[in-house]
């Protein structure tokens, strides 16, 4: 039963992850005063996509062509991590939340590879980038989650949100830097601005969208499929983790929908928030994305001294 | 037995040694066998055909290097055996040998530490004798003796067992030194060219001022204990100062041989110009056996660990694994890159022994035995990877002729099973999940977060700082391994070597490789198999083990309780089996979407080259802007200008040297210092004999004053 609602919930997350770079997207348009696609367009493209004969480049070697699969299947590992609806399921104690960031981690590192497969300019210029920039994430991130593992001593996510659950609403000064640290991190390892654009195809600028400029078809649609959930992924971390409230302790069918509607509530907000500031900020120049990164490191660390500090309980 | 096994071991590595002699003696060999046969006619009729075959010009070098081999390889399955049924067995076994001085026995002990370092050794022993007949056979036997080579490779394996043997002081640095002195020769080996010799002399006097500093710090131990055996110096009552003495004394001599920042420099010099499965063994191995030479020191020698030691240890393996990965990331030799890489693995096992230091002094024994473990694990993983990685460079290097990864590329389709096998040692190097090397790193974090546990704050603010610097490293190597897999493997081949490479056609060599491959991969999806072996070494060295229930299981991994932190990377591997296959098998489903293949996009311009991709250094350029501290560059561009004003750009050249600052801040100073002293005291040198004369009077006149 356990088992079973474990895969519903990732089944869930891979199907809601369209939807919510619809829902973005649509936002994002209403702000800047353009006409919205429908919020299920990024559903239509990916069916388009699948139903399209991929053109492979003659260069491409068998891991171009396997990479799209690998790159998907990771993201979809650390979708089952992440606590969706419910918490307390047995694939969140498969992995913590240190494997999760390793998922993401082979998800990049098979993508880089994929960029540097065919040998054009553009695929080296994308993983270069990429790897300089998630490198510089990476730190940052887990500085932020220490905080709250620390906090709840446990690196599992299911058990760390139950702790959340528990202490109630407090107002931890660790956790409001913690919260923005992984909310900068969010917006770079997603690819967002101001640090990346996901709209553009100007080769100053690109970052994701150079790596994966030889694909098309299915191999594409997984792509986009896997960043627009791994786009969800940060969400619901965010969610969850500072604001748990709503998600279901119980495996009751009705806690388990309130559960649901928790979520897209708070994801909903969240990608509100996402479209104003996408509006609001300019992309920034590649080499002040450092800068951008330390600040969130800065913060992350801020978050795990005022946790010493402040909050240990000795 | 099992000491037996451990000694046949060692024996075994001699005879493949001195078997190596027997290249020469062909003749002697030829003639020995008829006086044999003259005396033994029986035997005459059933060997004399095999043996004169083999004894006949051609097929005797071959046979007799496989011969080697096969030795060199028995020794490495004897000692994983012998190292298995000690840790098994949880055994501690001591002997005493009446060699060396007649007042001074080799005393001898096997315990689990040393049973762990001999199942490193062992499987590294394995697999490169696997590897070694092929890769050898490319070497003249004129310019490149493989009397040489064999002679000391075997005294090589031996010294590094014997050294995990010894139970005294003597006997260790005998070994210590048999072992640095056979890795010189094997150094040296291709002697003809001027850099070799260099890199080998470098080595050589930091391997000895490391071994000066390691008698230095048994001394100082031996100076409050009555004798050398390691019995003796562990009932030695040392207070705090003279212990940090002794502790700091072991950490120059053992650091210098391990290769921690800022006296590495001897390894991105020495490793590239070794033969490749010796550079193997030096990187995946002797390494370790520094680090066995530190744990055996500071954790059973020095019996009360102190908590500042830990810190030094974490700061300086912080410092060695950024540095290591930042300095490895802009190498474009393949070698040079991978001993870099070794600076940054050894750093993260310093950190991980730094923090068990301060969990064992604070009174934390169980999380100290994590750490141990943690490092422990490290160290055995990266032993199997770097291999891997060395003998997968050794591969390439045997192909394409070429270990500039700049003129690399394409390799993915020429060689396909190399790729294959390097594409696994790059993913475990990386530390990405379902790999062994993902493993270690995660219960090295898993260490870090049990900080709450420490009263003191400044420990409690240090660690998790050090933790996000392992992250940091960890995402660096990764580029970095991005880079080293895309570069040589992926894109279009650079070099006309590339374009005509082939697919190795040697079974050993690729025997040897996936033979580490697959035990990368095992011990990633199966970590409780290793794991359960190590908890015997914490607890013999720290008498504390991980909890039984947490750590043990097979399908879980669950360092301190399951509901801190749990990892299973089985049940990870059949999930993304289950993902992969099924969006697989749903997407290709229809024959309509079959992959049709076209040229790449050129933007419409046409004529894509070789020359258009990125290089080492474009691909690197983001971080060397970011880090722009940590090396020494020098960029340079001309332009080649033509034309009427010369106002055309004709050509352009690029140049970039980085270069490591632990020459020019402290081996240059030091180097100066040595030759100003030496000049002043070459001013007492006159080079006049009624000078030295008077100096002889002088002496004696003042020794007479002082008898007198």
């Amino acid at each position: 039963m356990n088992w079973l609602i474990a895969i519903l919930q990732t089944a869930l997350f891979v199907a809601l992850a369209p939807l919510l770079a619809g829902w973005i997207k649509c936002c994002k348009c209403r702000l800047q005063n353009r006409k919205a696609p429908s919020i299920f367009q990024p559903y239509r493209d990916l069916i388009k996509l699948t139903h399209k004969q991929p053109v492979v480049s003659e260069q491409a070697s068998w891991l171009f062509i396997k990479a799209p699969y690998l790159i998907f299947s990771a993201t979809v590992l650390a979708a089952t991590v992440v606590p969706l609806i419910a918490v307390d399921l047995p694939t969140s104690a498969s992995a913590d939340v240190i494997v999760m960031v390793g998922f993401f981690a082979f998800a990049r590192f098979f993508l880089a590879l994929a960029g540097l497969d065919i040998g054009t300019a553009f695929g080296g210029m994308g993983s270069s980038r990429e790897m300089t920039i998630s490198s510089l994430a990476e730190p940052a991130m887990l500085m932020a989650i220490f905080t709250l593992t620390m906090t709840a001593s446990t690196t599992n996510l299911s058990f760390a949100i139950t702790h959340v659950l528990n202490e109630g609403l407090v107002l931890r000064p660790s956790f409001v830097f913690a919260l923005s640290a992984l909310i900068l991190v969010a917006v770079a390892e997603t690819g967002r601005i101001p640090v990346d654009n996901p709209a553009t195809h100007l080769e100053l600028t690109m970052i994701h969208e150079a790596m994966i400029l030889e694909y098309s078809g299915r191999h594409l649609a997984l792509i986009e499929w896997a960043s627009q959930l791994k786009l969800m992924l940060y969400g619901v971390l965010i969610a969850n983790i500072f604001f748990p409230w709503g998600i279901a302790e119980t495996f009751a069918v009705k806690a388990l929908g309130y559960g649901l509607l928790a979520i897209m509530g708070k994801l909903a907000v969240l990608a509100i928030i996402l479209a104003i500031a996408e509006t609001l900020v300019a992309k920034m120049r590649l080499f002040r994305v450092q800068e951008y990164l330390s600040f969130a490191y800065l913060l992350g660390l801020l978050g795990m001294l005022s946790h010493i500090i402040l909050e240990a309980s000795r | 037995m099992t000491l037996l096994l451990a000694y046949s071991a060692v024996l075994l590595s001699f005879a493949s040694g001195l078997l190596a002699l027997m290249m020469n003696q062909r003749q002697h060999l030829q003639e020995f066998s008829q006086d044999w046969f003259n005396k033994f006619p029986d035997c005459k009729e059933r060997f004399q055909s095999v043996i004169a075959d083999n004894l006949d010009e051609k097929p005797f070098p071959i046979m007799l290097r496989q011969a080697v081999f096969v030795l060199l390889g028995l020794s490495g399955v004897v000692a994983i055996l012998a190292g298995l049924s000690v840790l098994i067995g949880n055994k501690v076994i001591t002997d005493q040998l009446s060699l060396g001085l007649p007042w001074l026995p080799w005393h001898v002990r096997f315990d689990g530490l040393s049973g762990f370092f001999f199942l490193i050794v062992g499987i590294a022993t394995s697999a490169i004798s696997l590897y070694g007949p092929g890769y050898v056979n490319s070497y003249d036997e004129s310019q490149h003796p493989f009397a040489v080579l064999g002679l000391f490779t075997g005294l090589f394996v031996a010294g590094m067992l014997l050294v995990l043997l010894a139970d005294d002081a003597f006997f260790f640095m005998i070994a210590w030194e048999l072992m640095s002195v056979a890795s010189y020769f094997l150094v040296a080996f291709q002697h003809e060219n001027s850099a070799n010799r260099r890199a080998a002399f470098i080595y050589l006097l930091m391997a000895e001022v490391g071994a000066l500093a390691i008698i230095l710090g048994f001394g100082v131990l031996a100076g409050f204990a009555d004798g050398f055996t390691f019995d003796a110096l562990r009932e030695a009552k040392l207070s705090t100062s003279w212990a940090s003495v002794a502790f700091v004394l072991a950490l120059l001599g053992f650091g210098m041989k391990a290769g921690i920042v800022p006296v590495h420099v001897w390894l991105p010099e020495a490793h590239p110009v070794a033969p490749s499965h010796i550079s193997a063994l030096m990187s995946g191995v002797m390494l370790k056996i520094a680090l066995y030479g530190l744990i055996r020191f500071c954790f059973d020698l020095l019996v009360d660990v102190h908590w500042q030691w830990g810190v030094v240890l974490l700061i300086l393996g912080t410092f060695s694994a950024l540095g290591g990965i930042l300095y490895a990331m802009m190498q474009t030799n393949l070698k040079r890159l991978l001993a870099y890489s070794s600076v940054e693995n050894i750093g993260i096992i310093f950190m991980v022994l730094g923090l068990s230091m301060i969990f064992m002094a604070n009174g934390h024994p169980q999380l100290a035995a994590l750490g141990l473990l943690a490092a422990l694990l490290h160290a055995f993983n990266h032993a199997l990877f770097k291999n891997l990685l060395f003998l997968g460079a050794g591969i390439i290097h045997h192909q394409t002729h070429e270990l500039n990864i700049d003129m690399m590329g394409g390799l993915i389709k020429k060689m396909p099973k190399t790729s294959a096998l390097f594409l696994i040692g790059c993913m475990s190097i990386s530390s990405l999940p379902l790999f062994n090397g993902f493993v270690s790193e995660w219960l090295a974090f898993q260490t870090a977060l049990q900080v709450d546990v420490l009263d003191n704050g400044v420990l409690r603010s240090l660690i998790p700082v050090a933790a996000a610097a392992l992250a940091l490293t960890a995402a660096l190597a990764a580029a970095c391994f991005v880079k080293v897999f895309g570069l040589i493997f992926l894109g279009l081949p650079r070099s006309h070597h590339c374009e005509k490479a082939r697919e190795i056609q040697d079974q050993g060599m690729l025997a040897g490789t996936s033979l580490l491959a697959g035990l990368c991969f095992l011990f990633g999806i199966f970590p409780g198999l290793i794991i359960s072996l190590i908890n015997h070494v914490s607890g013999q060295l720290l008498g504390e083990t991980l909890p039984n229930d947490a750590a043990l299981g097979w399908l879980w991994l669950a360092p301190v309780a399951k509901t801190q932190a749990s990892y299973s990377p089985l049940l990870v591997l059949i999930g993304a089996l289950i993902a992969g296959c099924i969006s697989f098998w749903y997407l290709r489903r229809n024959p309509a979407t079959a992959i049709r293949t076209a040229e790449t996009w050129d933007c419409g311009f046409g004529g894509l080259t070789h020359r258009m991709q990125y290089s080492s250094s474009a691909f690197t350029m983001p971080f060397r802007r970011i880090f722009a501290k940590v090396w020494i560059i020098d960029e340079q561009v001309d332009k080649d200008m033509q034309g009427a004003m010369n106002q055309d750009v004709a050509a352009v050249h690029y140049r970039l040297q980085v270069q490591d600052h632990s020459w020019p801040r402290l081996y240059d100073p030091i180097a100066q210092g040595v030759n100003t002293l030496a000049k002043v005291v070459g001013r007492i040198q006159t080079g006049n004999i009624r000078v030295y004369l008077g100096y002889s009077f002088v002496t004696l006149i003042i020794l007479l004053w002082v008898i007198s």
